[in-house]
């Protein structure tokens, strides 16, 4: 059975209402849209998105329509975070004041990994160190796929983009994927998590858990891209599931400081099980996969003993 | 001859003020291959509702799911992830 | 009326912000912009203001911060100066694109290279269209009063726009000049509290920002255009409205001692009072000049320079920032844009002063009358002049 067990009773209990409307320009089998259903699912309509520039932001918001049913705003590209928080303060001094009535609303600044990673971070650390109350969510599909598949620095070691291609010189990446998690942990915010579009409900849990935090919150959710990763656009939900089951992206939390692996995985699968089906890491050689493998498992096993030392 | 408004009725900044105006735009076009569920090993767990990037899966008179053929694009997630393996995808023909 | 204090100009914009109650100030120090904010920092400290201060980790970001304030409907201030402004570049077509009304004080400094922290207008010139409206201030309580002018106009529903505060860095920012205070009535009289007609409201679901397709772009631009011309009404509206409350006239351009002038200067900004005081010694000697100060810049006033420059002899354009390569003064080339269909025109003699903070004396204008007056005598009009420039 390909799917979860979890999921197979759970998928009943998810929240009905729709946030993100179909008629989106996604790609066929986009992840990262699915993450958009989900994360509206666990917030609920008294959420602002402030977007960054990217795929999601242009397959939703092509005038004069709007998948979103949720105020919505994009300024552009590596200011979500400094955008949020904006608004952030903005409610905060309008509520405070008697401008408008006092209410729960979450504000959440988001972008792609290239967004976030690259030219986003500055705004991000910013934001995450002056204690706004918001979400900062990072939808992971490890390229600037917007653009035309080009690297960031939240693509794998070892994958094949346009500016980072496999050559006779080069096996593609060559520069180990950045810790969105660490650099957010690093700013002693009250939450932080990865997550994977594939286990939707502790997707949705982390969200929640991120909105309930006083002060801010990073989510860090792979979401793989059939486009850009070169494979069967059927396969988005298997390859984000192979890739949590083989420590390619591990699913874990950091609340105010302590660890907890959320996905356990006893007995990790074999890499190529996960790399195998996708054409950007076609052109690995069996020594690379087997040392892509070995760092991985190297730095599971490090996560895994910073999570037993932080439930003592 | 576009059917958007002239400058002077634009609202300032030109935002969109329909919540889920998206759904004006029928994806379903896009498609070159569509999921039919056998309901003879349908479990109606949702799982394929659940994982639909389109969220255009929902559940007929007789609580078997179903696309709507208006969003469907073809990817097939629903195919690979049913649990009974009762999704099947077929060709568009023409 | 107010009371009249003596206070640093920059103490005066923070003051004048804080009467303007605004909600949020998001701003990152520069100088010579770091006076204004660092008073907002403590009015807020103090409980004297009810705002949250926002302190950026960089100006892109305070320029981000803003729109967001404002799209979310809080009243928004910020500052910055040269280096900070052109940083904040990118997001200033979007802040005005997206019709986000705020107020910025721009202390105006030099733009580097070689780095600079003294006084010219090259920072705002290099921003000329980013879409906001602009203008000029000249002392202490032009400063204080525009402030306070400025929320009145961008948030009025007719208009939508940012507005640029212009006023020179240190040779303003940290003097110390007589600024009548106003009182919380006059504030209250003149400004009502932002209601903006579209924010991010969880009951009113917008979408803001959206991708402007080829069948927009053009419409959503061609309406921002529209709106920033017509603001020039409520601009002056607002200036009626202004002088009815503390009883102080501001106008698009504003003339002294012109009547009888064939040769004016055409200043902008702080050296305007100095060129004052020029006209005054000059006039003195017999001379029959005068000046005319531009306050509006953005919208430039095309009608209103056609009409008070039209039937000059001679303009002498007096510029504080250098159009690299292009038609050296950026004041005098709108100037001349704005004369070029008139039958009669003035002959314009265009000087660049006060680059990077070098003085600019009254001596400085006496030369420049002397050449303007050779002009109008019949002499060869001669290129645009660094004034004061080592060769």
């Amino acid at each position: 059975m390909s799917s979860d067990l979890t999921n197979v009773f759970a998928a009943k209990m998810l929240p009905q209402r729709e946030l993100f409307s179909p008629g989106h320009r996604a790609c066929q089998g986009c992840a990262p849209a699915l993450a958009m259903r989900y994360m509206l699912k666990a917030l609920g309509p008294d959420t602002i998105v402030c977007n960054s520039t990217g795929c999601i932001e242009i397959i939703s918001s092509s005038y004069p329509e709007s998948a979103w049913g949720v105020p919505w705003i994009h300024v552009a590209f590596e200011n979500s975070a400094a955008v949020a928080a904006g608004v952030e303060a903005g409610l905060k001094a309008m509520m405070r004041k008697g401008r408008i009535p006092e209410r729960r609303i979450t504000v959440v600044g988001q972008a792609g990994d290239g967004g976030t990673m690259d030219i986003g971070i500055q705004a991000i650390s910013g934001a995450l160190e002056r204690g706004h109350d918001m979400i900062y969510l990072c939808y992971d599909n490890e390229a600037y796929m917007n653009t035309g598949i080009q690297r960031s620095s939240g693509t794998p070691w070892g994958a094949a983009t346009t500016t980072s291609p496999a050559g006779t010189q080069s096996f593609g990446q060559h520069t180990w994927k950045k810790n969105l998690a660490e650099i957010a942990v690093a700013h002693h915010i009250p939450y932080v998590a990865t997550a994977c579009v594939s286990y939707p409900f502790d997707f949705m849990e982390k969200m929640k858990k991120a909105a309930a935090a006083r002060g801010p919150a990073l989510v860090h959710v792979f979401a793989p891209c059939p486009t850009g990763w070169r494979c069967p656009s059927n396969l988005a939900i298997r390859l984000g599931r192979l890739a949590v089951q083989t420590a390619a992206f591990p699913l874990y939390e950091v609340v105010d400081g302590k660890y907890r692996i959320t996905q356990n995985v006893p007995h990790l699968k074999p890499l190529e099980l996960y790399l195998k089906p996708q054409g950007r890491y076609r052109h690995l050689t069996d020594d690379l996969i087997a040392e892509l493998q070995q760092k991985l498992r190297e730095r599971y096993a490090a996560l895994v003993a910073k999570a037993e030392a932080s439930q003592e | 001859m576009s059917s958007l408004p002239g400058y002077k009725a634009l609202p300032p900044g030109c935002p969109v003020q329909e919540p889920l105006s998206a759904h004006r735009n029928h994806t379903g076009s896009w498609r070159s291959e569509r999921p039919i569920w056998n309901h003879d090993l349908c479990v109606q767990c949702g799982v394929c509702d659940m994982f639909c990037p389109e969220a255009c899966i929902g559940q007929n008179d007789q609580g078997y799911y179903e696309a709507n053929l208006d969003y469907c694009k073809g990817c097939g997630i629903c195919m690979q992830e049913c649990p009974t393996q009762c999704i099947s995808m077929k060709q568009e023909e023409e | 009326m107010g009371t009249r204090k003596g206070m640093e100009v920059s103490i005066g914009i923070a003051e004048a912000a804080m009467m303007a109650d605004v909600d949020v100030v998001s701003a990152y120090p520069i100088t010579p912009q770091t006076h204004v904010v660092e008073h907002l920092s403590e009015l807020v400290a103090d409980g004297v203001l009810d705002a949250e201060f926002v302190p950026v980790e960089s100006e892109h970001s305070a320029m981000s911060a803003c729109c967001g304030s404002v799209a979310a409907g809080a009243r928004t201030f910020t500052a910055t100066s040269s280096q900070g402004l052109a940083l904040m570049h990118e997001i200033l077509f979007i802040a005005s694109g997206m019709r986000l009304p705020m107020v910025m004080a721009v202390a105006n400094r030099s733009l580097s290279a070689p780095i600079s922290i003294w006084n010219d207008h090259g920072d705002v010139m290099a921003n000329r269209d980013t879409g906001w409206i602009q203008v000029f201030v000249e002392n202490g309580q032009e400063a204080f009063d525009h402030i306070i002018w400025s929320y009145r106009v961008a948030e009025d529903h007719g208009v939508l726009l940012p507005i640029m505060v212009n006023f020179d860095g240190f040779i303003l920012s940290h003097v110390v000049e007589p600024i009548e205070v106003w009182s919380p009535e006059e504030v209250k009289q003149f400004l009502p509290p932002y209601d903006p007609p579209y924010r991010l409201d969880v009951d009113n679901p917008w979408t803001f920002g959206p991708v402007g397709i080829p069948d927009i772009y053009l419409e959503t631009r061609a309406a921002h255009n529209e709106a920033l011309i017509d603001s020039q009404k409520v601009m002056e509206k607002a200036w009626d409205e202004l002088h009815e409350v503390v009883g102080r006239k501001y106008a698009a351009l504003e003339c002294y001692k012109t009547d009888d002038a064939d040769i004016v200067f055409l200043t902008m900004g702080g050296i305007s009072e100095t060129c004052m005081t020029s006209v005054d010694q000059m006039r003195d000697q017999g001379k029959k000049v005068g000046v005319i100060r531009l306050r509006m810049w953005r919208p430039f006033p095309f009608a209103e320079v056609a009409k008070e420059l039209g039937g000059r002899k001679v303009v002498l354009a007096v510029d504080r920032c250098l159009s690299t390569g292009g038609p050296g003064g950026p004041v005098a080339s709108e100037i001349k844009a704005a004369l070029y269909h008139l039958d009669k025109r003035p002959h314009v003699v265009e000087f660049i002063a006060g680059l990077g903070g070098r003085d600019v004396t009254i001596g400085n204008f006496m030369e420049m009358y002397d050449k303007g007056a050779a002009v109008a005598a019949g002499a060869a009009l001669p290129p645009y002049e660094l004034v004061g420039v080592r060769e």
